[in-house]
């Protein structure tokens, strides 16, 4: 059902955690829908130098939260704002089509973040 | 460890009845409409299958209506007798824990004119007889309660829900593909007139199933062909498959009280095992009123799927009514209609389990259980501050 490096950032997520003094948050999804992430960021100059998450969800939701982590690490905000859904996806080795909309929220979740950080900063 | 506790989902053949059905397929390939000695052969063996499942349910054996599953038997029951019957009325009524097959049945009547009316069932998922009682009338063609749940494990009181029935007129359905086998079922003493029963729900192999149509009551044939079973289901009969139907109706009838003993210990260790060890874990369905080989556990916080998947990693395989195990993205009905929020639906497990468990099996559970939830709740945003 799922590829085996979904499994593998299912079994070892990357990053998982909250950062308690972080520059951004995002959340998205709802406990109700059965998927609900939210991603926490420390941004320096422009760059996005930390990087963790929370998931409730199915082995989808937790993998694409993981993964959205490693692709966003590093990355100037402009170059975080560019990784979608699809790009998420495919960096796992593709993913079921049912999961594709339903459990695919990490690239929003990551989005939203960097929205909340730019709007404490008065640029939002 | 190995540890398989999905057998609501798939069982596998139990070898002695693997072996009574080994000789039908190539050397006594007869088909019982011909006229010779193949012919013979096969349909003594078919004929002694009929009696071995009739047996179980306390049928005469011209009662018992092969099909290919329980599905097929569903829907032979409901639209077979919805369409036969329909000139003494057009309402047709069922609980709203019935097996998706039930369900979706129910919709295609409804798209023929009938009228479908649910009964709700109570918190511990056990059906509201007196709600059953106000939505029954004399425009009743037929009533649908299932003998037990398989998801939830509840066992129905379908005597009481046959009686209700049948002080309308109307006939009286149970799918019994949980049920059977597990629990005591005489169609008798129940006063069911029709009851759909899977083969491999009994150790028999899959793509076999029957349907119980008493004694002087027809459905309308939905294969349509050659007469076979009496005229109510066509096609040439897939006798391996319904040799191994019978022996596996035999044994079950023979071996289910020391089996249904053996499970609920199991059950009930496996249920306090894990809701004592693991904090905001709780019982779904019945605690005494379920099938001997059914719990179903919520785990607050986490969800379904991704506790199956973790669990698979450590050889436990259980099943869940989790949106994200389904097909639907739509949590499981049977959950919603206990009055569980959907936040809760989608964090539940169910452990069915069956012959291959043995207690080590139940321990190894109880052990691995903890670690697993824990290592979910970590990752859980909705995870409280005292149980991270």
């Amino acid at each position: 059902m799922y590829s085996e490096k979904v499994m593998d950032h299912f079994r070892n997520p990357r990053n998982v955690g909250e950062i308690p003094d972080a520059d951004g948050v995002g959340t998205v999804g709802n406990p109700v829908c059965g998927d609900m992430m939210s991603i926490y960021i420390k941004v320096k100059d422009d760059r996005i130098v930390d990087i963790k998450f929370k998931t409730f969800g199915c082995g989808a939701a937790i993998a694409t939260s993981s993964m959205i982590t490693e692709l966003a690490k590093g990355k100037t905000l402009d170059e975080a704002l560019k990784v979608t859904r699809a790009d998420v996806a495919k960096e796992l080795g593709g993913l079921p089509p049912v999961k594709m909309h339903c459990s695919n929220l990490a690239a929003d979740a990551l989005h939203e973040a960097i929205k909340d950080y730019r709007k404490r900063r008065g640029e939002g | 460890m190995k540890v398989y506790m999905d057998y609501g989902a798939a069982s596998p053949v139990d070898p002695r009845v693997l072996e009574e059905m080994m000789p039908y397929f190539s050397d006594s390939f007869g088909n019982p409409a011909s006229l010779h000695s193949y012919a013979f052969e096969a349909q003594r063996a078919m004929e002694r299958a009929r009696g071995q499942v009739a047996s179980l349910i306390g049928a005469e054996p011209g009662e018992i209506v092969f099909t290919s599953c329980a599905t097929e038997s569903n829907n032979l029951a409901l639209i077979g007798a919805a369409l036969r019957y329909r000139s003494r009325g057009s309402g047709v009524v069922v609980s709203n824990i019935e097996h998706i097959s039930i369900l979706n049945i129910c919709k295609e009547l409804s798209k023929q004119g009938f009228e479908i009316r649910y009964v709700p069932v109570d918190r511990d998922g056990i059906i509201r007889l007196d709600r059953l009682e106000a939505l029954v009338d004399d425009e009743t063609v037929l009533v649908s309660i299932m003998a037990a749940n398989g998801e939830i494990g509840t066992v129905q009181p379908i005597r009481e829900a046959a009686e209700v029935a049948h002080e309308h007129g109307a006939l009286f359905h149970t799918d019994a593909t949980a049920a059977a086998g597990k629990v005591p079922l005489d169609v008798g003493e129940v006063g069911v007139d029709l009851m759909t029963l899977s083969s491999n729900d009994l150790y028999g192999p899959k793509g076999v199933g029957a349907l119980y149509v008493r004694k002087g009551l027809r459905v309308k044939p939905l294969m349509i062909g050659g007469g076979q079973e009496n005229g109510m289901r066509s096609g040439s009969e897939n006798i391996p498959g319904i040799v191994g139907m019978g022996k596996a109706a035999e044994f079950a009838k023979k071996e289910m009280k020391s089996e249904a003993e053996r499970l609920t210990r199991l059950r009930d260790r496996l249920i306090k095992g894990i809701t004592e060890e693991i904090p905001a874990s709780y019982l779904n369905g019945h605690p005494k009123r379920r099938l001997p080989n059914n719990a179903n556990i919520r785990f607050s916080y986490i969800e379904g799927e991704a506790l199956i998947l973790s669990l698979d990693e450590l050889g436990i395989q259980v099943s869940s009514g989790s949106a994200c195990a389904a097909k639907t993205l739509e949590p499981s009905h049977v959950l919603l209609a206990i009055g569980l929020k959907h936040e809760e639906a989608h964090g539940s497990l169910v452990f069915t389990l069956g012959k291959g468990n043995r207690e080590e099996h139940v321990e190894y559970v109880i052990r691995q259980m903890p670690g697993v939830v824990r290592r979910l709740r970590s990752m859980s945003p909705l995870t409280p501050e005292e149980l991270r």
